[in-house]
């Protein structure tokens, strides 16, 4: 049941993107172990202003996980410690009393810090602005019943396409590569009848458009472990699969 | 100054006024369209459907939101599906049959005409989405599968798994980045709207605070279209995401848009209880666990007995005591009423004894714990994740919140307020879910509105000003919206008390959930009226905003919207005051049957009241848009 | 104040265009998962012979003159159709490409995550990435090193006095027999191992050979070939040391040939 704890808090504060960083240590003290991860940090921040600091700046939304605004590194690991869980829904019992928790923002070359703990992810905006859609216009569309989907084909393109954007992937990487966030909603779009007609020049496109944002995939699997979805790997090598087609087949329409 | 409100109903059958309207109204030549600047706020489902259809017919588009990208817009969070009249499984669904159940559902106080507009363009929606590589749920046959959904007796609801509003965004969004790939979109995350620039008597623009940098940006356009969300926020703890909130229509109503309907608010019965102070959020459990949970509390006041040790004897299943025919399946509001009487009479359950039990034993005991957990085996990981409790030995803690919020800005049938050129979309408006709304509906309307409404009635608008450039942002008028914004970030900037802009953001909570909340009074809402404008007057004395403009300030951003969240819950009450009636999400003590059920007064309050800003510190005037029902005929619900 | 600040870009890219364009099929080359695709491909090609050429030197325990016959076969491969020699000399070539494009991708990928990677100060705590995998990077350039100085000393001969071209059985015992070069084989060839055991299992994922029904056995087969590849490779450092493969100072192959040639002489 829930009981009170004290935690030493390390907490990367940086006023601003150009400006430096540097960890600064809190003691936040009779914290609920019913509290979420970022309620904590609610608590912390109150305390701040009430002392006339400046609260540590976070981004959070949905908080039940799936808008995936929210993101942390807790003690090197991204979304905390928990498996299978955003930071909004990591809870502070996963802690004891006492624990130093040390708080970073995402880290890439491509998810510059805007504050604190507020990084600019808009490099993933840019990888599906690059062809991740599939290109119907509104009224455009035939009876949804028209092309039947088996159901181990629409369950696998749903798997991928759980992904929430959060960038964690990204942050665990030892590359900075962003192979399961693209590759999640490649094969999305790829595994549908209905994203077949694209589906070479989207292959191309965006992972070209990843590329050069983000670091070369070397199969270590953090991503996977990070991914408060479980989004598997197995997408990334049909991505691999998919490129090397895509570049094949891309020429010859080409002529 | 306004006389009746005039909703441009077109006048014809039911059946035929869309289809005879979308004829009638003036259609912009594909040329033209890229000579016109539309500006869309927010970029949830109506938004971003409605920018990327626009982008798609030519316009020129921007669309502004707060977020760090369109996707994380929070009808990202919907879970159950999406209602539409395809009758794949034909059990005699029908556009009629949505639109009655629709109209029923919302205890008649919706319009005829845009209802069954929702329900006739339902089925395109599941077209567009499907195309769009929506990963729907599907049979084994590989055709699209439907579950059913309370308030209705056919299976019409399309899913994917429990993250619907998660796909559908995510087709919207994918269908958004493709026009601004393509150019005739123009995309500003992290802008947030501060004010509506009008001039000659019609939206003009908008200007924005960009959140990184500070700086306050004017955009200027031939029609401004609002998709901003409801203002569950108000109530503090709800369902809805921390950062959804009321300022981009509040800030349309100061400049004169009609506020309709604001004291209509739903509340979800099956939430998660608050466990402690710092509480930031509620998280929602899908209603569908009613199916197999018994719900009940002790019948002793304030036993602290371990649920297991509490003898069926001792229980009080109160649903099912109550009401004997629906039982724990009664609606959203009713289940949400009872919970409170019993909490309120000390019985509730948990640490802070502010929910009640919903007991899957005598299920799993039946079933077997595989079939329980094979059902909702993913909501049971999530309750576990929260709270910290297997909800496999102990019984689930419940209670409800706030979810929704049916009022809006007042619209007329072509989605534009009593402003001219400024639209508004999805559940911003108040215009298709009367005083409830039906589950599954959400994202149906803001599908809907974006996708198949708008981009036909915008033209109809646009065509008076064919030739006429945007008015330039070097105008006056934006000068001073401009100067407006800046004017306010060194308001709150400079107040210098004691207090965050949390603390009475949650102390306003508390006041609009005690009065306004799940049942509203006479007295209460008294009490609601004298004491939100004091607390308002404090926190704008007292609240303390530190740091500078120029930065990424979230205490800046916060203190402007829960200002307006202050205003809109006085306004709030004030419309609960008026509705001497209980109709949908709007329980009045004072008017219920003697078995405690909600009582219509059909009379007297057939109609929409849409409020009308008069300036600061001058209560609103209520104008009233009558409701004519032609062809349902109004009765009352009974779920005994 | 400025009219529009454009939100819609983004940050710089990390990597940008390539300059030149190259033609089909080079083109493949110049993005990220064309060179992993050749990394893997190369890696296929390189593991291949690491197999046959450990497989090979077994005949180290069969004696000098069968290991000898045994490489003189090699140089025979193909004598029926082409002149001796060319046949190995294009395995040889073959090889040396592979070997140069699996270290150029490698480098220049490795310089792309580096531009795209921030370190985390406050440390990282990894749950996925192994030890092999997140060493790439160091057994590369030691298998790289190592590979030099084994041709080297074992096929031209400039660290050994001793040296007899074409006899492995001496070369070696008189090699391995110096107890530095012992452990270098040994560090090395541990090194070679944990490469192969994580690219083993990566080429999967690079080349896109992926069914998950499959999946697991990936793992069973890195481990595996690796296994073998480190036993078989360490026996000969080891053998050597203990004196198991030992020709007392003797090259019988040396011996052989001069015999060979007085016997011409006398003819």
């Amino acid at each position: 049941m829930s009981s009170e704890i004290n935690l030493t808090l390390q907490v990367w504060r940086q006023p601003g993107p150009q400006a430096e960083g540097r960890f600064v240590t809190y003691e936040a003290k009779g914290i609920s172990t019913d509290a979420s991860f970022l309620e904590m940090l609610d608590i912390v921040n109150e305390r701040l202003i009430e002392n006339g600091e400046e609260p540590i700046v976070f981004e959070s939304d949905c908080r039940e996980g799936i808008c995936g605004t929210c993101g942390l590194m807790i003690n090197g690991q991204a979304h905390g410690p928990q498996k299978s869980t955003a930071t909004c829904q990591l809870h502070m019992r996963s802690f004891s009393d006492g624990d130093h928790i040390v708080i970073e923002p995402w880290r890439a070359t491509s998810f510059p810090v805007l504050r604190d703990l507020a990084v600019d992810r808009r490099a993933m905006d840019a990888i599906i602005a690059s062809g991740g859609y599939i290109s119907v216009n509104t009224g455009a569309a035939p009876d949804a019943n028209l092309t039947p989907v088996p159901k181990e084909t629409a369950d696998t393109a749903f798997d991928a396409a759980a992904c929430i954007g959060c960038g964690a992937c990204v942050a665990a990487c030892p590359n900075s590569a962003a192979q399961l966030f693209t590759a999640a909603k490649v094969q999305h779009l790829n595994l549908l009848p209905q994203g077949q007609a694209q589906r070479w020049a989207r292959t191309e496109a965006m992972v070209e458009t990843m590329e050069e944002f983000f670091g070369s995939c070397t199969n270590h699997g953090e991503c996977e472990e990070a991914c408060p979805k479980d989004i598997p790997i197995d997408f990334i090598a049909w991505t691999n699969r998919d490129y090397i087609k895509a570049k094949v087949k891309n020429r010859k329409l080409a002529g | 100054m306004l006389g009746s409100l005039d909703a441009r109903i077109p006048v014809g059958s039911l059946e035929g006024k869309w289809t005879d309207h979308k004829f009638s109204m003036r259609l912009v030549n594909p040329n033209n369209k890229r000579r016109f600047d539309v500006i869309v706020v927010g970029s949830g489902l109506a938004g971003a459907s409605a920018a990327a259809s626009l982008g798609e017919l030519g316009y020129r588009v921007k669309v502004l939101t707060y977020h760090d990208s369109p996707r994380r817009a929070h009808s990202i969070a919907a879970q159950g599906g999406i209602n539409a009249a395809k009758n794949y499984q034909n059990d005699g669904d029908s556009v009629y049959r949505l639109f009655y159940d629709t109209i029923k559902g919302g205890d008649y106080r919706a319009r005829e005409a845009n209802v069954y507009r929702l329900a006739e363009v339902s089925v395109d929606i599941i077209d567009q989405a499907t195309a769009q590589g929506v990963p729907f749920a599907r049979e084994y046959g590989g055709l699209l599968d439907n579950r059913s959904f309370g308030g209705a007796q056919v299976s019409r609801t399309f899913y994917a798994r429990g993250q619907t509003g998660q796909q559908l965004l995510l087709g919207a969004y994918s269908a958004l980045m493709r026009q601004v790939a393509a150019g005739t979109v123009e995309l500003h995350t992290r802008s947030e709207m501060l004010e509506l620039v009008m001039h000659d008597g019609r939206a003009v623009g908008v200007v924005t605070r960009d959140l990184i940098t500070g700086e306050i940006v004017s955009h200027s356009a031939h029609a401004v279209v609002l998709a901003t969300g409801g203002y569950g926020n108000v109530y503090f703890l709800s369902t809805n995401a921390k950062m959804c909130n009321v300022t981009a229509a509040w800030r349309a109503h100061r400049k004169g848009a009609l506020f309709a309907n604001p004291c209509y608010t739903q509340i979800h019965p099956t939430c998660i209880p608050a466990s402690d102070d710092f509480q930031s959020k509620l998280t929602l459990m899908s209603e569908s666990l009613r199916n197999d949970g018994r719900i009940w509390v002790p019948q002793a006041h304030e036993d602290g007995r371990d649920p297991h040790e509490i003898p069926d004897s001792d229980r009080d299943y109160f649903l099912e005591r109550k009401y004997p025919a629906f039982g724990n399946l009664v609606p959203r509001d009713v289940a949400s009423r009872n919970a409170k009487t019993v909490v309120d009479e000390g019985r509730g359950v948990g640490p802070l004894r502010n929910g009640v039990y919903l007991d899957f034993s005598g299920a799993m005991a039946r079933d077997g714990e595989a079939v329980i957990r094979a059902k909702y085996g993913n909501l049971f990981d999530m309750y576990e994740r929260i709270t910290g409790e297997d909800p496999y030995r102990v019984p689930m803690r419940i209670y409800p919140a706030t979810h929704y919020t049916m009022g809006g800005l007042w619209v007329d049938y072509e989605l534009m307020s009593n402003v001219p050129g400024l639209f508004v979309l999805g559940e911003a408006n108040f215009s298709d879910h009367g005083a409830n709304r039906l589950g599954a509906s959400a994202l149906m309307q803001g599908l809907a509105d974006g996708y198949f409404v708008l981009p036909y009635t915008i033209g109809n608008y646009l065509s008076d000003f064919l030739g006429d450039p945007a008015l330039g942002t070097s105008e006056p008028v934006f000068a001073d919206a401009e100067q407006a914004v800046a004017d306010e970030m060194n308001r709150w900037l400079s107040i210098g008390g004691t207090r965050s802009v949390d603390h009475y953001h949650r102390e306003l909570g508390k006041l609009v959930w005690d009065y306004i909340g799940m049942a509203r009074n006479k007295t209460g809402l008294e009490k609601a009226i004298s004491e939100i404008p004091a607390l308002r007057d404090e926190y704008h004395r007292n609240v303390r905003v530190l740091g500078s403009a120029d930065t990424l300030n979230q205490s800046l951003e916060k203190a402007g919207r829960v200002a307006d969240l202050f205003e809109l819950g006085e306004l709030m009450a004030r419309d609960a005051l008026a509705r001497e009636e209980s109709c949908g999400g709007h329980f009045r003590e004072e008017h219920q049957t003697e078995e405690g059920e909600a009582m219509r007064d059909d009379e007297n309050f057939t109609h929409v009241a849409a409020w009308e800003w008069n300036g600061e510190g001058t209560p609103q005037t209520r104008h009233r848009e009558e409701l004519e029902f032609e062809n349902v005929e109004l009765t009352q619900r009974s779920y005994k | 104040m400025a009219q529009t600040v454009s939100r819609v870009s983004t940050p710089p890219p990390v990597r940008s265009e390539p300059r030149v364009k190259l033609p089909w099929p080079l083109s493949i080359y110049q993005t990220a998962v064309g060179k992993k695709w050749v990394m893997g491909l190369t890696g296929v090609a390189l593991l291949g012979f690491i197999v046959v050429h450990m497989i090979g030197n077994l005949h180290l325990y069969e004696g000098p003159l069968e290991i000898h016959e045994y490489a003189e076969t090699l140089r025979d491969l193909g004598t029926k159709i082409v002149p001796r020699t060319w046949l190995l000399w294009a395995m040889r070539i073959g090889l040396i490409a592979a070997f140069g494009l699996h270290i150029h991708s490698a480098y220049s990928l490795s310089r792309m995550s580096w531009a795209a990677d921030q370190r985390y100060p406050g440390g990282r705590n990894y749950i996925a990435a192994n030890f092999a995998s997140r060493t790439m990077r160091w057994t590369g350039p030691i298998i790289g090193l190592y590979l030099f100085y084994h041709l080297a000393d074992l096929t031209w001969g400039w660290f050994n006095p001793d040296f007899v071209r074409g006899d492995p059985y001496h070369n070696v015992s008189e090699s391995l027999g110096s107890i530095p070069v012992a452990i270098l084989y040994i560090v090395a060839n541990t090194a070679l191992a944990v490469h192969i055991f994580h690219g083993t299992w990566s080429m999967f994922q690079s080349l896109g050979v992926n069914s998950p029904r499959y999946n697991h056995l990936r793992r069973y087969l890195a481990g595996g070939l690796a296994g073998i590849i480190l036993v078989g490779n360490l026996s000969f450092p080891i053998f050597v040391q203990a004196g198991v493969i030992d020709d007392n100072g003797r090259s019988i192959v040396e011996e052989l040939q001069q015999h060979e040639a007085a016997e011409g002489e006398e003819s």
